[in-house]
């Protein structure tokens, strides 16, 4: 048994400085390399130290803004940002064991170009590659593109996103099975390169888009990548029953963990494995409890308010993070997205601090002990859904 | 006045999906694993080249309704395939094939702006445009472009880019932890373009990246292509390689820049090539032939005719004449998602070409095939294929090639290693890198950000 079930999985969640809005102003901050392909290399291979399972990369397709579905014109924030795709393409030659799971919005997208994006992410990362896919409800972006207005009533409009994600998941999977694994046969006493026999077409007619296939890149290392997603409500819950190997969810205690994952595996179609369920938490480490706490309050100070998130904000020591994520994993949690509070710092904490700590207590693993991102998350590779059709 | 020494650009061209690469090779690796594409990347760095460069296809081709099977298929994604190879090479620039019909310049413009800077100033884009429902059958827009529309949302497809990029000076990131400033400009990256095709106007999300812009090259070859890029384009990838044709091209191209208030090396004209090295003429020459041979197969060469005759010829002898049936005018649909087929302009007229030639000559139809479809570009000995290089470009047939081997991924190897020190010691390429960045290796300046630098 390569993975002891007590052990549970980490991840770390990677955006600009950090998620506390003032994280850029901190004297270990690089607000002025993120852009830069190197600092990317470095956090993602000190995750890489850590052992962690997976890095996520945020992404959207407006500035960063304070209220994501309002503009501003603060000059005091991190504003600008890079394809999150790209970066972790970017990232994985030079990383070899730890999963990237970019975020990609569906919403404006083509689900043809990120099939095959993620299935090349597969292919230079050595089977490494995920997809965390996000809606975007924001008159902004699609003012950006300007193919769709966004109408007055959220409720519907959110219930139609989330549709359209669904069958956007439904299209990147189908692509990534369009190619049978041995469909190249390089036949050279009938000159044929491919069986085109083994390649599909995936035929996929839905409310928002068509999409005829086989994908132009053959089937990538993993099979199947991983896809994920945030959920906050039940029709997030849904898509990541319907359509998501592992969920991101916001729970603020055991109960709540557990009421999550119930919801999510009540969802989950009867023959499915259920969903791996990770628990976001925003994370302000130190050595001492009165020294995070003096860290959020010296930030918050700056931010002109207290910080608040979605996610539960921990703020304490390694030490004490880890007896919470022991707590909320023997709720149900398979694993947690850690959002650190600034950067490098909390991720320091994380990979010098907490992993040895899970370690000590045999929580987590002493190793990397799987090729790819599905092997880390106890994933088998999948049968192709084409196969003997 | 003596006329200046040219210093040679080159280029590589990753094997494509054709039956110029040849599968069958025994030295013929994967095209699809990334170890493939590190090693042509790091010969071409190491060769000093400018760039290599990506195609791409976004729908597979069917011929006769059956996806077609002879040559290589399966490419990966051109823009997560070039931000890894950034990884592995410091100098090389990264040019990527990206169509203008299927994507929206929002997302286009931030995936290239964000493969300038994660290459440190490397990317290229080569801007090319389709128009088909049979590839829009695997997008959102779906559909069909007509051909008058097609350079129309091209070109506004680039400026609506071009505004993206220009909406970041490229000083706004103050970034100052004691002051607290972050943007020195409220309104950073606010851009607003309306047109025919596009209505879009907010924020972009993506700073100036080191270039201001990807360098862009433009592929077409009709008086609407080349008219584009002697307006938009840094570098026209051509298909003239012959001295003739090179030299007409390049006049007629360089000839329009003027009219666009732009100077003759503001626009480079880089054609495709292929090479066959031997150690003596007379072996490459041999070694071309059995290329040829394995680049057209019996199987092959009926796929070609029947591209022209427009019917299923797949009774036909490849061994033996040509057909005596004519081909069917009209629309092509014996092939679909082939931009040769488009260049059958008028089949029966081609079709008499051919029969006569063999008839001539003396050609069975694949013979004959092998004659029409081209020989290599560069035939001989390194000193011969340096000498030929150098005499076309200081001839004015071109600025230097995007060599297209026909082996994955070794096919570059004996070029860089053979050809590219016999420039070097002519004088006429470079010995090493002097600038990092692709403009500085093409010798192109940096773009001004007109629209931000007015605001």
């Amino acid at each position: 048994m390569a993975t002891a079930p007590e052990r549970l999985h980490l991840a770390v969640a990677l955006d600009g400085t950090g998620w506390h809005p003032a994280s850029w102003r901190e004297p270990d901050a690089r607000p002025a390399d993120l852009l830069t392909p190197r600092y990317w290399t470095d956090l993602v291979s000190e995750a890489e130290r850590g052992l962690l399972d997976f890095v996520t990369i945020e992404d959207g397709l407006t500035l960063q803004f304070d209220n994501p579905l309002r503009a501003d014109e603060r000059t005091d924030r991190v504003r600008g940002r890079l394809d999150a795709v790209l970066i972790a393409s970017r990232v994985a030659p030079r990383t070899s064991h730890i999963g990237l799971i970019p975020t990609a919005i569906t919403t404006h997208t083509e689900p043809f170009h990120l099939s095959k994006a993620i299935a090349t992410l597969d292919y230079v990362s050595s089977g490494r590659a995920g997809v965390r896919v996000q809606v975007s409800g924001s008159r902004d972006a699609a003012a950006h593109f300007g193919r769709r207005t966004v109408p007055d009533e959220p409720k519907e409009f959110a219930d139609e996103l989330f549709t359209e994600a669904a069958d956007y998941v439904e299209v990147i999977r189908r692509l990534w099975d369009s190619w049978e694994d041995d469909a190249e046969i390089r036949d050279v006493s009938t000159g044929r390169f491919i069986d085109r026999t083994k390649l599909h077409y995936i035929d996929f007619e839905g409310s928002k888009f068509s999409v005829k296939g086989p994908s132009i890149t053959p089937r990538p290392p993993q099979g199947q990548p991983i896809v994920a997603a945030l959920g906050h409500g039940e029709a997030a819950y849904r898509l990541i029953a319907s359509s998501a190997d592992v969920g991101f969810v916001t729970p603020h205690g055991a109960a709540e963990t557990t009421a999550i994952v119930d919801v999510i595996s009540a969802h989950r179609a009867g023959d499915a494995a259920p969903a791996k369920v990770f628990a976001d938490l925003v994370v302000f480490l130190d050595d001492t409890v009165a020294g995070a706490t003096a860290r959020r309050e010296r930030l918050d100070a700056i931010l002109g308010r207290e910080y608040i998130s979605d996610a539960e904000v921990f703020v304490g020591t390694p030490q004490g993070l880890a007896d919470v994520l022991q707590e909320w994993h023997a709720a149900g949690a398979a694993g947690f997205r850690l959002r650190p509070a600034t950067l490098p710092h909390d991720l320091l904490q994380i990979t010098d601090g907490l992993v040895p700590e899970l370690q000590r207590r045999g929580a987590f693993h002493d190793a990397y002990h799987a090729a790819t991102l599905r092997g880390a998350l106890d994933l088998p590779r999948p049968a192709n859904r084409y196969s003997n059709v | 006045m003596r006329k200046p020494v040219k210093q040679i650009h080159l280029a590589a061209h990753f094997p494509g999906v054709n039956n110029t690469t040849v599968w069958s090779d025994p030295a013929s690796g994967s095209h699809i694993d990334f170890s493939s594409f590190v090693h042509f990347a790091e010969t071409a760095e190491r060769g000093k080249f400018d760039f290599m460069f990506l195609a791409e296809g976004l729908r597979l081709r069917e011929q006769g309704g059956e996806i077609y099977d002879l040559d290589v298929v399966g490419r990966p994604d051109t823009f997560t395939i070039l931000a890894a190879l950034a990884a592995v090479t410091d100098r090389l620039g990264l040019t990527g094939t990206i169509n203008s019909t299927f994507n929206e310049p929002y997302e286009v413009a931030r995936q290239f702006a964000s493969l300038d800077h994660l290459s440190e100033g490397r990317a290229a884009w080569n801007v090319v445009t389709s128009w088909d429902a049979f590839t829009g059958e695997n997008f959102r827009r779906g559909g069909f472009l007509a051909e008058n529309e097609r350079y129309e949302r091209a070109e506004h497809f680039l400026e609506a880019t071009h505004t993206l990029f220009d909406s970041w000076r490229g000083d706004e990131i103050v970034a100052d932890k004691d002051s607290g400033v972050f943007l020195s400009d409220p309104a950073a990256g606010a851009f607003s373009y309306r047109g025919a095709h596009f209505d879009i106007s907010g924020r972009f999300n993506v700073p100036r990246s080191p270039q201001g812009r990807p360098v862009i090259f433009q592929a077409g070859d009709s008086d609407h292509g080349r008219e584009f890029a002697a307006a938009a384009a840094d570098a026209i990838f051509s298909r003239h390689g012959t001295l003739a044709d090179g030299q007409a091209f390049y006049a007629d191209v360089k000839g329009r820049l003027a009219a666009h208030g732009r100077r003759p090396d503001q626009l480079l004209i880089l054609p495709a090539a292929t090479f066959v090295l031997g150690d003596t003429d007379a072996e490459a020459a041999d070694i071309a032939h059995d290329v040829r041979l394995a680049q057209v197969s019996p199987a092959t060469a009926i796929k070609f005719l029947e591209q022209l005759w427009n019917r299923d010829l797949s009774d036909h002898d490849a061994d033996g004449p040509l057909p005596s049936v004519d081909p069917i005018v009209g629309e092509n649909t014996i092939s679909r998602g082939r931009a040769s087929v488009r260049m059958h302009r008028d089949p029966i007229a081609t079709a008499n070409e051919w029969r006569a030639k063999a008839e001539a000559e003396n050609l069975t139809t694949r013979e004959l095939i092998v004659e029409v479809t081209g020989r290599q570009t560069f035939v001989g000995s390194p000193s011969t294929v340096a000498e030929t290089i150098n005499h076309l470009v200081q001839a004015d047939a071109s600025d230097g090639f995007i060599l297209v081997p026909h082996v994955t991924p070794g096919g570059l190897d004996s070029f860089v290693d053979q050809v590219v020190p016999l420039l070097q010691e002519r004088g006429v390429f470079r010995a090493d890198y002097e600038g990092t960045t692709l403009r500085d290796h093409l010798g192109l300046a940096q773009p001004v950000p007109a629209v931000a630098a007015a605001r």
